[in-house]
């Protein structure tokens, strides 16, 4: 396991930036957006889970080879969607 | 590889007994062990149980089908019997076979380690499937009869027991992954010293071209039975159009794995084929990269296809011809090994033991599985032949042509490495000849039988369609009574087969230069690799 610098500041800003995401959550639940509720809602979460990785998972300070297999399943999870979307959005 | 070649002699293998890793007995000194060997070998009786079961319930099916009516079973049975048919050879013997039993036993081998990198995670990996197949068991209680693929919304409505199946089935997929990361991680980490990537043996290429579809696309199957289950236990309307559902939103979730794993399936079986066609040609491998990057490349392909299966579903037309021009690149990569192996066998000194027999038999019939598969991926051809035997003939071409014969030739050319027994070729010869001929008597009528109309699943079928039927039970028997000769043969090679020297093929790479069988900790000394395993008239083309 590499040295890496991050210490517990650093662990409870990135704490407190969740809490602060997840009130954002709540909060725009409230406010009517129609079809963008659902992509801000989907935006917050995808930013709570990067700083889940990048700093409680320490991704940030892998290998490009932990970096690569971290992606990769993003790239198959925009497959999956874009692939179910072009059925769906074209009946 | 080692500049050593074994001729005869059994090596310093390190252990003191000539039986090697199989030396410690007892019912505790397999099931606690953390030998990748023993553990692949657990895994290669189990699979081989459920292919022996799995065969049965075919057999049942055929005799059912000789006849156009209602005959021997209710049509509820003839229902459950091609459900379980097809569930087991898929889930419990076909998906792990290649990977979980040869693979594990081979990979640690083939690159010179001493285990895979997570020893205890391969025995959870082991257990969690024995409980896969309990669960799935289980489920016969109140039996499935929706086919192996659980299609919605009638699986979500049946009074069969879906849940636990599929229950059983989510635990397969666990250790499926499970597996497939630790080949992951030991093909990373635990490759000798100077085995690059390019002086790894193919099979090591196609394992982690498989390994990559068992992590990547097993979970989205597990979660699709769980969305399954809350909608049957909870009522919640993932699936079912009376609850707001999409029916064939579970059909896309489904084939997103079950597509990619058909390569699961098939991948290992091309490995194996690389291994021996040129240990029996005795030539190097004609186009190593190209064979190794198309390995990947048909994992990475595998996954953009999967509406294939859907062409008559009611999905869009405009998904229907993404995904029918997407299903034609999967085709590149295979061609290239076909040809490959071919050019691998041109003006080499091939010889006719039962491993090149199944090797040879897997090129020629996995080419019409293959090609048949373009028809089918056209959309106008599909449409005509879609849910017809045409189906069912062009996956028994790929699975047993391709996948079962691919698995036969490696246990041919591996018996003596994991028993340390020759096989018999005087009943190896006669085997492959009946299989190879009951084969194709069952399976090309079904083309016919399809081109002509006769649609899949259904108990009864009209009466015009009976001759060829006929026909393809009578191969149904010639096939099963090849099996039975082969399986005889092993176990007569168990217990009574000629002890087998280290390298009887006198192969090149790693695993025939140590003991046959292999000592506890594969080799006595890690060994230090210089060259590819293909050097066969001793340069590289």
């Amino acid at each position: 396991m590499k040295e890496h610098k991050s210490g517990n500041v650093t662990y409870i800003a990135v704490w407190a930036a969740l809490v602060v995401l997840t009130a954002v959550t709540v909060a725009v639940s409230y406010v009517h957006l129609g079809m963008m509720n659902v992509v801000v809602a989907l935006l917050v979460a995808s930013v709570k889970a990067s700083l889940v990785a990048l700093f409680f998972m320490h991704l940030r300070y892998e290998s490009r080879l932990v970096w690569g297999f971290a992606l990769t399943p993003i790239f198959f999870l925009i497959l999956i969607i874009a692939g179910t979307l072009s059925d769906t959005l074209f009946r | 590889m080692k500049e050593t070649t074994l001729n005869g002699e059994q090596p310093p293998n390190g252990d003191a007994s000539p039986r090697g890793y199989l030396e410690a007995k007892g019912f505790w000194s397999w099931a606690y062990t953390l030998d990748h060997k023993r553990i692949g070998v657990m895994y290669l009786y189990t699979t081989l149980f459920f292919f022996l079961l799995g065969g049965v319930f075919a057999l049942l099916i055929r005799i059912k089908l000789m006849f156009p009516g209602q005959y021997i079973f209710t049509n509820q049975t003839y229902n459950v019997l091609f459900t379980m048919h097809g569930a087991l050879m898929i889930f419990l013997f076909i998906i792990p076979a290649i990977p979980s039993g040869l693979g594990n036993f081979f990979i640690p081998m083939h690159i010179g380690a001493r285990d895979v990198a997570f020893p205890r995670l391969n025995l959870l990996s082991y257990w969690v499937f024995v409980a896969g197949i309990v669960v799935i068991l289980f489920s016969l209680i109140r039996p499935m009869d929706t086919g192996w693929t659980f299609y919605t919304p009638y699986s979500a409505r049946t009074a069969a027991d879906v849940t636990t199946l599929s229950f059983g089935v989510f635990l397969i997929g666990m250790s499926s992954i499970l597996t497939g990361l630790n080949f992951l991680v030991t093909i990373h980490k635990l490759r000798a010293p100077g085995m690059t990537w390019h002086r790894m043996p193919l099979f090591i290429w196609s394992m982690y071209a498989t390994s990559i579809i068992q992590v990547l696309a097993t979970p989205v199957v597990g979660i699709t039975f769980l969305l399954l289950a809350m909608e049957r236990v909870l009522g919640v309307g993932f699936f079912d159009p009376a609850k707001g559902g999409d029916p064939i939103l579970f059909q896309h979730f489904f084939w997103f794995y079950s597509h990619p794993v058909v390569y699961v399936m098939i991948l290992p079986a091309m490995g194996i084929i690389s291994e021996i066609v040129p240990a029996f040609s005795r030539k190097p491998i004609f186009g190593y990269n190209a064979i190794a990057y198309s390995s990947v490349a048909i994992a990475v392909f595998g996954f953009f296809v999967w509406g294939h299966h859907m062409f008559v579903t009611g999905m869009s037309s405009t998904a229907a011809i993404i995904f029918s021009l997407l299903t034609y690149s999967v085709a590149i990569p295979t061609a290239i090994k076909v040809f490959n192996w071919i050019a691998t066998m041109y003006k080499g000194s091939i010889t006719f033991e039962s491993p090149m027999l199944y090797a040879l038999t897997f090129i020629f019939l996995f080419v019409v599985g293959g090609l048949t598969g373009m028809f089918l991926g056209a959309l106008g051809a599909d449409i005509h032949v879609h849910d017809t035997y045409f189906i069912v003939a062009h996956f028994h071409y790929t699975m047993v042509g391709g996948t079962v014969m691919g698995l036969l030739a490696g246990l041919h050319y591996w018996f003596p490495k994991m028993t340390g027994r020759m096989l018999s070729e005087k009943m190896a010869r006669p085997a492959w000849l009946l299989m190879f001929i009951g084969f194709n008597v069952t399976f090309f009528t079904q083309f016919i039988l399809g081109f002509e109309g006769m649609p899949r699943r259904y108990a009864e079928y009209p009466a015009q369609y009976q001759a060829l039927n006929i026909v393809s039970t009578v191969g149904s028997w010639i096939l099963a009574a090849g099996i039975l000769i082969m399986f005889a043969n092993f176990v007569h090679g168990l217990f009574r087969g000629p002890p087998a020297p280290p390298n009887p093929w006198k192969a090149l790479s790693l695993e025939w230069q140590t003991g046959s069988p292999p000592p506890t900790e594969n080799y006595p000394e890690i060994p230090t690799v210089t060259d590819w395993p293909y050097g066969y008239a001793g340069k590289q083309t």
